[in-house]
């Protein structure tokens, strides 16, 4: 049972905001906060590319102009930082996880995503797959800039927000499940925010 | 113990507040009775929970501004339009309980495994608190590596532990630029951190440094760029960013 702390009343409960879609320990924002452990990187598009790798090989790759060539959806979501802010009906430009692993043929059960500047996160396949994950190259019908991943960063709103990797580069496949960047310094392997999974152990 | 911040479920803990400290008009360090604490590293933070009569939540980060084995402390700023920090550094007083839990964090963290490279801290405003850690922590355990503080402040009563940071001698050197307001007579920096001041504070590759970019994220935005164009390899840049809604 939590104390009470003494003469603190918060602000938020009469604000306009649904409550229910606010995870456990959340706040609303409405800024867009920037969250990252190294200085921003700046891909030249024409170098750009995002892989599909197993076990060394690059089993598909896909320039920037053939990953904009595929089919893209807007996404509306909600997302969640592992800081505490929440950012509710974010709109989104993107190409469907489902879309590039169709390409592919594996049995994979986990992905590590991979990003510029060596960043890496690791997901369940079933996290990504099914509609729930997308690789988003615009924000607010704009381009997404650099400082909030662009050209193009992982998009799985269900997660902690650490899981949608800036810069992402492409996903490796793999049989078994191993920790990312984060995940490694303590946070939670999975980050759920409804379950409060911040940090290992939660 | 670098790079290794797993340690088993971090539980949240009542602690009593100790004393607070008025740093500047909008900032309060906040020292801690933490029955259990395992220890921390110098730059790493806590989480606090402030729980209201009605059971209202309201959680944030705040950087950890004491040395590991020195009474845990955080400095809060005061954000007008904040929700938690006017109350951490306006209504809070010794002898009240919060929870907390922590620490977290293992990657803006010094010393960075058996690193003694030249150290460089780039702070914008309230991003100095995890480098007093690590400053405090460099003093205590006698370390000669050469570090350098540059901090970028509004103007001088806006400087964090001023007196603390003017009396740091050994191997420390701190240069302030005031971006706002200067005093008469200011012989230091003015204006923001340009490459040209980066260039002139910032240590030669060749001596292989490290620096740590902490503030809001104009500013580390900008300045890990400009090391960038110093030709700092990026996994020598640590960076923390804070967007203006308070906790890093």
């Amino acid at each position: 049972m939590s104390p009470i702390s003494r003469g603190f009343h918060g602000r938020h409960r009469e604000s306009e905001v649904d409550k229910s879609r606010v995870p456990p320990g959340q706040y609303v924002t409405t800024d867009f906060p920037v969250l990252s452990a190294g200085p921003t990187p700046h891909s030249p598009l024409e170098n750009w590319s995002f892989s599909i790798r197993q076990a060394g090989d690059t089993r598909k790759s896909w320039s920037w102009e053939e990953l904009r060539a595929l089919p893209a959806e807007d996404v509306t979501v909600d997302i969640h930082c592992v800081t505490k802010w929440s950012k509710l009906d974010t709109m989104w430009q993107a190409v469907s996880i489902d879309t590039l692993l169709e390409q592919v043929e594996h049995q994979a059960q986990f992905v590590l995503a991979f990003s510029d500047g060596g960043y890496t996160t690791n997901l369940p396949l079933a996290d990504v797959t099914g509609g729930k994950a997308w690789v988003a190259f615009g924000y607010d019908g704009r381009p997404l800039q650099p400082e909030h991943g662009g050209p193009a960063r992982l998009l799985v709103p269900h997660l902690y927000f650490w899981k949608s990797a800036k810069w992402v580069r492409g996903l490796e496949l793999l049989a078994a499940d191993e920790p990312g960047f984060w995940e490694r310094y303590g946070y939670n392997n999975y980050g759920d925010p409804w379950r409060e999974q911040r940090y290992a152990g939660d | 113990m670098a790079g290794t911040a797993v340690r088993g479920r971090l539980t949240w803990q009542d602690v009593t507040v100790v004393a607070v400290t008025d740093e500047t008009a909008s900032v309060r360090t906040i020292e801690l009775e933490v029955p259990d604490w395992a220890g921390h590293q110098a730059g790493q933070h806590l989480d606090v929970r402030l729980t209201a009569e009605d059971g209202y939540v309201a959680e944030r980060s705040y950087s950890i501004a004491s040395a590991p084995g020195e009474p845990v402390a955080i400095t809060v700023e005061r954000l007008d339009d904040g929700e938690v920090s006017p109350y951490l550094t306006e209504e809070l007083r010794p002898g009240d309980e919060i929870e907390i839990r922590g620490p977290i964090g293992g990657y803006f963290v010094w010393p960075w495994h058996e690193d003694d490279s030249p150290l460089l801290l780039l702070a914008g405003g309230s991003g100095v608190v995890p480098f007093r850690s690590m400053l405090r922590h460099r003093a205590r355990i006698g370390s000669s590596t050469p570090a350098k503080l540059l901090l970028s402040a509004r103007s001088l009563p806006d400087v964090i532990y001023r007196s603390e940071l003017d009396a740091l001698r050994d191997g420390v050197e701190v240069i302030y630029t005031l971006t706002r307001q200067q005093p008469p007579g200011w012989s230091g920096h003015s204006g923001r951190v340009t490459n040209a001041l980066l260039r002139e504070v910032a240590w030669p590759i060749s001596q292989h440094p490290i620096a740590y970019v902490c503030g809001p994220t104009a500013f580390v935005e900008s300045v890990a760029a400009g090391l960038v164009d110093l030709s700092y390899p990026a996994d020598r840049i640590k960076t923390e960013r804070y967007g203006g809604v308070g906790g890093p």
